[in-house]
């Protein structure tokens, strides 16, 4: 019995194998089946370019951070755009404006404007330094990201940043966007939009 | 500025300076049928004469800003490829075509990657269409912002666009049943991304390689881009590399602290995807003149997010009366539309405008009724009604906002 339990379960591994082996064989000529073109990409190459984090904070890979780290990385790899304390406008500004956005001279910057710290993030592991676009490493965003949050008073100094507690951040400006009202002016179209 | 200016203009400047652009190396025959002419070229060029050219502005940085098409100097409805407007926020990437890939994943049965070579084996099409930058005129929100119909207008083009449909991509990958958007994403420094809804990528959106009948220009996306025919400028990612299919939008930089229109209440509209009706006359405008009184031809361009240009109409008079211009054939949906009325010009002070009307009955609104609404600090999506006026000189400026 116990052979034979054996020899079934190297049976069945072998059959998954050999699952395994057509499966893997197989994407690579039938990924567009009509024509037979292109390959199954591989979890590497996704992982590589999939770095879009939506709002609930999908994809945030691990790593932690916090305003007190961040400060020294944002000294030395953003302050020679953006101003010792984010608010030098020869760049975007990126500290202060708030309750500004309904005035004739609206301030639009990270505490005033942005929705979602999670947009702050993938923004910054995606193209920031601008010159050294997509060179920081989770950590470094994730204090980075504390940091210009605590600069707009958001998040205290101690405060951890990690893929748990980033989406939690309630933005000032979280509610401050609504749906495209157009055609709000013009004549009302008789048929929808195309 | 016509053609006779400038080529009066190219003259001088030749004989003044004497260096620099061709134009200044020797002057043309009196009569070309006397003397040989000059050699064949492997890729045509314009004349030395003509030296219509884009636009720069700059944004924050040197990478950061675009060109602008100078519509007062082209004819008909096409864009040449050359002057077509771009627009980058790290610059144009240098793109090698046999490197370069597409990565559809994400809700879909099979995931893949393509490339460009693969892409171009599948059925193709070809569409004319216009692409307007939904920051187009945002100069013209408070006065008059800048003098040129360049200037004004210029971040809108219109050419002919060659790729595959992306619906048949996302068919043939398999889109499954929850999937109800797409995220695009270019290879460029700062990753243009945005979220388009499925609807719409499975009507008439293409992944373009051709331009004008030859490669994407790389300020327009070589060797790839997206184009999403109507809508607006930004959401037709260049430079695309990859298409992810999800069941929510993504709420990225460029769909929400940019291209979101902040109205007077405070709140900022978001996912403004479709480009209103607009038109503009790019003959007279702004920067033109008039030699003296008598018969001119006022032309124009219109377009519509929504389908087709059904009607435009000019008037000459501050918009007390209007005239129906007519429309150039051919009439393209989601395309320029030339439009031109005869003009007896008295030699008194004129203010021109054009309005147009799209087959959905919405008609282009006046500065005043749109600011009524959205304030002057909502900075996209600026589709008024364009007003020039003519000077008893004959001198045209920009007069917005006079209606």
């Amino acid at each position: 019995m116990v052979a034979s339990r054996t020899s079934m379960s190297s049976r069945l591994a072998l059959a998954a194998a050999l699952v395994a082996l057509v499966a893997a064989a197989w994407p690579a000529a039938a990924q567009l089946p009509t024509y037979g073109l292109g390959r199954a990409p591989t979890a590497e190459e996704i992982k590589a370019w999939d770095l879009t984090i939506p709002p609930d904070g999908q994809g945030l890979p691990p790593g932690r951070g916090t305003a007190a780290l961040g400060k020294p990385v944002y000294v030395q790899r953003c302050a020679i755009c953006h101003g010792e304390t984010g608010t030098d406008p020869k760049y975007f500004v990126l500290v202060g404006g708030r309750g500004t956005l309904n005035t004739d001279k609206p301030l639009k910057t990270i505490g005033s404007y942005w929705p979602y710290a999670t947009t702050l993030w993938s923004y910054v592991r995606r193209t920031q330094p601008f010159d050294e676009p997509g060179s920081l490493t989770p950590d470094e965003v994730y204090a980075v990201t504390a940091y210009l949050l605590h600069l707009n008073g958001i998040v205290k100094e101690d405060d951890v940043l990690d893929a748990t507690t980033l989406p939690r951040i309630q933005m000032p400006n979280r509610d401050g966007f609504v749906p495209d009202a157009r055609p709000d002016v013009g004549r009302r179209p008789k048929t929808p939009p195309r | 500025m016509n053609r006779r200016r400038f080529l009066k203009r190219g003259i001088v400047v030749g004989m003044s300076l004497g260096t620099g652009a061709a134009h200044a190396q020797s002057a043309a025959p009196d009569d070309p049928s006397k003397v040989l002419g000059g050699p064949k070229r492997p890729y045509g060029q314009r004349s030395r004469f003509e030296t219509s050219a884009r636009k720069a502005f700059r944004g924050k940085t040197d990478e950061h800003g675009g060109s602008m098409t100078p519509l007062g100097d082209l004819h008909g409805i096409i864009t040449p490829s050359e002057l077509h407007f771009e627009v980058q926020r790290g610059g144009v990437p240098d793109i090698d075509p046999q490197k370069h890939r597409l990565l559809i994943h994400g809700l879909v049965d099979r995931p893949v990657i393509l490339s460009i070579d693969e892409i171009k084996r599948l059925p193709s099409v070809s569409r004319i269409y216009f692409l307007e930058c939904s920051g187009n005129t945002q100069s013209e929100w408070r006065a008059p912002g800048l003098p040129t119909v360049q200037g004004t207008h210029g971040l809108t083009s219109c050419t002919e666009w060659t790729g595959v449909s992306l619906a048949l991509l996302l068919r043939e990958a398999g889109v499954r049943a929850r999937a109800s958007w797409i995220i695009a994403e270019g290879a460029d420094a700062t990753g243009n991304e945005r979220s388009i809804p499925i609807a719409k990528a499975m009507d008439d959106v293409l992944i373009a390689y051709g331009q004008n009948g030859e490669a994407l220009r790389p300020e327009n996306g070589y060797p790839l881009r997206l184009f999403v025919p109507g809508w607006e400028g930004n959401v037709n990612v260049k430079w695309l590399r990859r298409l992810t299919v999800v069941d929510r939008p993504y709420m990225t930089r460029m769909e929400t602290v940019e291209h979101a229109g902040l109205m007077p209440d405070g709140k900022a509209r978001r996912l403004m995807f479709v480009m209103d009706a607009k038109s503009v006359i790019t003959f007279p405008s702004g920067g033109q003149r008039l030699r003296g009184p008598g018969l001119y031809e006022i032309t124009g361009l219109a377009w519509t997010g929504r389908g087709r240009i059904r009607r435009v109409d000019v008037s000459t008079d501050r918009g007390h009366a209007w005239r129906r211009a007519t429309l150039q054939e051919p009439v393209l949906p989601l395309a320029h539309v030339r439009f031109s009325l005869p003009w007896r010009w008295d030699g008194r002070e004129a203010v021109l405008q054009s309005r147009c009307v799209d087959e959905t009955g919405y008609e282009q609104p006046t500065l005043r009724d749109l600011v009524k609404v959205r304030g002057v600090n909502s900075t996209f999506h600026l589709n008024a009604i364009q007003s020039w006026k003519v000077a008893a000189d004959g001198a045209v400026s920009n007069a917005h906002g006079a209606a």
